[in-house]
């Protein structure tokens, strides 16, 4: 039962992730923890990424074999990569197979030209459903909130800076260390 | 088969060596299939790349499964796919079977509570990056604050949301082709060649 339904989630996932990593992660994290329950709490899911992202390659299949794992071991890790895979196989198979043509081409980016902002949002509410106090532990206690520190300091680095978000995660990482 | 074995092999290494994800490894499959082994044309690669980034899906994924099947063919892709990810799976699990072990080590939880809240801020990042490379006026920001107010009210009905946003910006990219395709015609000079339509893009506009 878990077997199909790691299936039936990751074969969405890779279907309906467009936009790349942060978009599957915001998918994964809306069925994996809020829908399935299958990762119990907040800060769990924000371990697991941590990870994922740390970890070479791509940041969606590592999730995907992590999650799978917790789940159902090694056979779970391998069907939830490989489930994942799947609707890329077919797709790729069927763009060669028809020949993508201008026409196409032109349809497939200005229907992705729509589905920028939206997925955008779909990102964005994965951010704010993970701002609470299992992420922020320290919030509304005491004067230092250390973690709301570490949130905008990390904010500002990605998104004016374009930061490096591995760097970002060992510095935060190590004032974790110190603070705490 | 060795050509097969080859591809597995390049992306083994890329899969194994590339942090950051997709677009950090493009650079890489570059250099290894273009430059190195010269198994594609410089611009025939980036034409491939161009057709598989609006894809769903993993970006690695159908990079490596595109250039695969065009070196060598159904073997190919499998090969290059599985080298991609065989790298991260192995990885992820060593570390996961590690990390459920140490997670309650104290040392552990101080370093991962003061990770927690920056992987928040990368995720929310991307978001508005994503909204200003969009474009998105005063008038089109109903669009991401309706998928964010749909989420939330519908927990677990994500994929809903998103195929309906799908389902809108497939009609929105119809209408915007009709016109452009309208507009060019109307440009055309009478003398210039007609270009016999094959069946597939006959049928495809009778559809829309």
């Amino acid at each position: 039962m878990i077997y199909l339904q790691l299936l039936w989630v990751f074969v969405k996932i890779g279907l309906l992730g467009f936009g790349g990593g942060y978009a599957m992660l915001s998918l994964i994290q809306h069925e994996v923890v809020d829908h399935y329950q299958w990762i119990k709490t907040s800060s769990e899911f924000a371990d697991m990424v941590a990870i994922s992202q740390m970890t070479p390659g791509p940041i969606s299949i590592n999730l995907a074999t992590y999650v799978g794992y917790t789940q159902a071991g090694i056979g779970g890790a391998l069907l939830a990569s490989f489930a994942l895979c799947l609707p890329s196989i077919v797709m790729v198979y069927f763009i060669l197979k028809l020949i993508m043509n201008k026409k196409g081409d032109t349809l497939m980016a200005n229907t992705l030209k729509g589905l920028k902002p939206a997925i955008a949002g779909l990102i964005f509410a994965a951010g704010l459903s993970m701002m609470n106090l299992q992420n922020f532990p320290d919030f509304g206690r005491g004067q230092y909130n250390i973690s709301v520190f570490i949130c905008v300091l990390a904010f500002v680095a990605s998104y004016f800076f374009k930061a490096n978000p591995i760097l970002l995660i060992v510095i935060s990482g190590v004032i974790g260390f110190i603070a705490y | 088969m060795k050509k097969a074995f080859e591809l597995f092999w390049s992306f083994f290494k890329i899969g194994a060596f590339t942090l950051g994800g997709g677009y950090a490894m493009l650079s890489m499959v570059e250099k290894a299939v273009v430059d190195q082994k010269k198994w594609i044309p410089n611009d025939e690669f980036w034409d491939m790349i161009a057709v598989v980034q609006p894809l769903p899906g993993v970006f690695a994924v159908n990079t490596a499964l595109y250039v695969g099947h065009r070196v060598a063919g159904t073997k190919g892709a499998f090969a290059a796919m599985l080298g991609a990810i065989i790298p991260s799976i192995v990885i992820i699990l060593l570390l996961a079977t590690v990390f459920h072990e140490y997670r309650n080590q104290p040392v552990v939880e101080r370093i991962f509570k003061g990770i927690r809240p920056c992987v928040v801020a990368l995720i929310l990042a991307p978001s508005l990056r994503m909204i200003k490379s969009a474009k998105v006026t005063w008038k089109t920001a109903i669009i991401p604050v309706a998928t964010v107010l749909l989420i939330w009210k519908f927990p677990g009905k994500t994929a809903y949301v998103i195929l309906a946003a799908i389902v809108g910006s497939l009609i929105y990219a119809v209408i915007i082709n009709r016109r452009e395709t309208a507009r060019l015609r109307d440009c055309e000079t009478p003398q210039s060649p007609e270009v016999p339509k094959s069946r597939s893009q006959n049928k495809k506009e009778a559809k829309s």
